[in-house]
């Protein structure tokens, strides 16, 4: 992905197209926005550099050295994060990891087969039934959430893993971006063959349109994933008790307890930093296919 | 012959059962709450005698009185401000930002353009509340290299989580997790631009800040009506980051956005017949305001193509 956006530049002016550029010539460099960019890598990379070192001191150390030395508390930092509380931390990651994981699984299954449905099939209210379920995205989740609270407190669900989970499995972008690639990769021939040879709806979905639509379904599972594992106000809302929080609410109830007492300072910064660890790694494998196809493919639609 | 009916009978039938399971998660976690936000926002509740014992609490038709109150409520008129404070600041120097780099990234002979681009949306990867939570310790006096700076300057050192500067502390907070994703979005419309398009520009002798501004920018405005229309509803919505600042100052009240007084209403004085209206109001507010944005920016695009 980085080579294409880099050899796309039209040719200079004065070169000529086709050929061969002769032994490494030095080009100019466009001094002004390459400087900017730069400047615009170190803002987006400061608050990142920053808790990485910031994580390394003692509680000591945050207050007096200079904020950018660092220091030699990791190690204890790791392991007072682990005690906390019996280790209610890594709870908390585990939390994550299960309604981002799970619930983006989930969210990816129903927006598969709805896509496919919506791209595939001529059926009275097609366009109606996607049309509603897109204005979904449009509503705020405000209008949501507490509602949906209320509702699910009629039926003794909240504080629960499912309260976190249930809202969010149907998402409309997903199925948009599902009923995108469907009518983009599965071919109607193929679906009609499949009929033919008497296969069943069904089974023409699993066997032959769903393995065709996996690209696309990747992408839809890391936007929900990456979703999911953002949100704060559902779990907010949803949950009191602090052995099912994601980690966004982990940390935040941490740091509300921690405003006061500097000495909870370095469990937060710590915690922050392995908090975003495992998606910056996430972020960097997948941004090789991820970054650009899947965003066009959205935009340009 | 009966097989082929029953085939029949299975394609039509087929779209409605694969789209039972979005029905029913629609049905029951859009439109049922929806719904009841509605019914609720048309209703009080209304106490008998001393307020104990089973129906003493009564569920009573409120008409809009619960709408009245919220729209004349000082604390929601200051949320709409703060947002509107906010709202004024995020949105152009994000998408400002955006723009620029996108342009950038897209000039000749840039250097390092894969590095910097993957560095400016990284933040996209970090939660809005992580991202409110290591900016909020950088504006601290106690921990911030800003203040270490101004302090070996000997520079006064501003209280950036007071008056003026938390709108800038808060804005910068969306900035930066924002700039990199719009970014990627306006950069993808530049590079669908065909490269005969420029051509005809390098003929004409144009420079690079010509060919940006007179063509690039113009051939990406749908993504940037798009980026625009996207910013509006975030930044109404402003919840996560000022109630994670809350705990590290004193100026950011429980209501300070509408969301925040949404939620203060709903769980702090468990009135959740207001805190509806409120949530109703603003869901409007936001639709109102994005698809009256995206009207004016279709119409003035006609009016474009007209002439």
């Amino acid at each position: 992905m980085s080579s294409v956006a880099s050899t796309k530049a039209i040719p200079a002016a004065g070169t000529t197209p086709g050929t061969v550029q002769g032994p490494p010539q030095r080009r100019r460099i466009a001094l002004v926005p390459t400087f900017a960019l730069l400047l615009g890598a170190l803002y987006c990379l400061l608050p990142v550099a920053w808790v990485v070192v910031a994580s390394t001191k003692s509680g000591r150390e945050l207050f007096s050295t200079f904020t950018f030395l660092p220091g030699t508390g990791f190690a204890d930092n790791l392991k007072d994060l682990s005690a906390y509380r019996d280790g209610v931390y890594w709870k908390w990651m585990g939390n994550s990891a299960l309604y981002a994981g799970l619930g983006a699984l989930l969210s990816t299954a129903v927006s598969a087969v709805s896509g496919y449905a919506l791209a595939i099939y001529r059926f009275r209210g097609r366009e109606s039934v996607f049309n509603i379920l897109l204005a979904g995205v449009l509503m705020p989740p405000v209008i949501l959430a507490v509602p949906q609270y209320l509702l699910l407190a009629k039926v003794d669900l909240t504080d629960s893993y499912a309260s976190v989970l249930l809202p969010l499995i149907l998402s409309p972008y997903g199925v948009y971006l599902a009923r995108i690639y469907a009518a983009a990769a599965v071919p109607t021939d193929v679906v009609e063959a499949g009929r033919m040879d008497n296969a069943s709806e069904w089974r023409i979905f699993t066997r032959i349109a769903l393995p065709m639509m996996i690209p696309g379904l990747v992408t839809v599972f890391l936007f929900q994933f990456v979703a999911i594992w953002n949100n704060f106000m559902l779990p907010y809302i949803m949950l009191s008790d602090d052995e099912k929080f994601p980690i966004t609410l982990g940390l935040f109830t941490l740091l509300e307890q921690g405003a006061n007492t500097p000495a909870l300072y370095t469990l937060v910064i710590t915690g922050a930093l392995l908090a975003v660890v495992p998606l910056i790694a996430l972020f960097l494998v997948i941004q090789r296919f991820w970054s650009l196809d899947l965003l066009s493919g959205a935009v340009k639609s | 012959m009966t097989s082929a009916r029953r085939k029949t009978y299975g394609v039509k039938g087929a779209p409605y059962l694969f789209l039972l399971p979005a029905t029913v998660l629609f049905a029951l976690f859009f439109a049922l709450p929806i719904g009841y936000a509605v019914w609720l926002s048309l209703h009080k509740v209304e106490v008998k005698g001393l307020g104990l014992g089973k129906g003493a609490r009564e569920e009573t038709w409120a008409g809009l009185g619960n709408y009245t109150d919220a729209l004349t409520d000082p604390e929601l008129l200051d949320g709409a401000l703060h947002v509107l404070g906010y709202g004024v600041i995020v949105v152009p120097v994000m998408l400002g930002l955006a723009l620029l780099f996108a342009l950038m990234l897209d000039t000749e002979r840039v250097r390092l353009a894969p590095f910097t681009r993957l560095a400016i949306f990284l933040p996209y990867a970090i939660p809005g509340v992580i991202a409110a939570l290591l900016w909020g310790f950088l504006y601290l006096p106690d921990v911030s290299p800003f203040y270490f700076v101004l302090d070996k300057l000997g520079m006064p050192q501003p209280d950036l989580l007071d008056g003026g500067p938390l709108y800038i502390a808060l804005s910068n907070i969306a900035v930066w997790g924002g700039t990199g994703f719009n970014m990627i979005v306006i950069y993808t419309s530049l590079r669908a631009i065909p490269a005969e398009v420029y051509e005809a520009a390098k003929l004409d002798g144009c420079s690079q800040l010509q060919v940006a501004l007179r063509i690039k920018i113009p051939m990406v405005a749908p993504s940037l009506v798009l980026t625009f229309f996207f910013s509006i509803i975030a930044t109404l919505q402003v919840f996560s980051e000022p109630t994670t600042l809350k705990p590290l100052t004193n100026s950011i009240s429980t209501t300070w956005s509408p969301l925040m007084k949404v939620y203060q209403d709903a769980f702090g004085k468990a009135d959740t017949y207001s805190a509806a209206a409120t949530a109703v109001i603003i869901a409007v507010a936001t639709l109102v305001l994005s698809f009256g944005f995206l009207r004016a920016a279709n119409s003035r695009n006609r009016q474009e193509e007209a002439r």
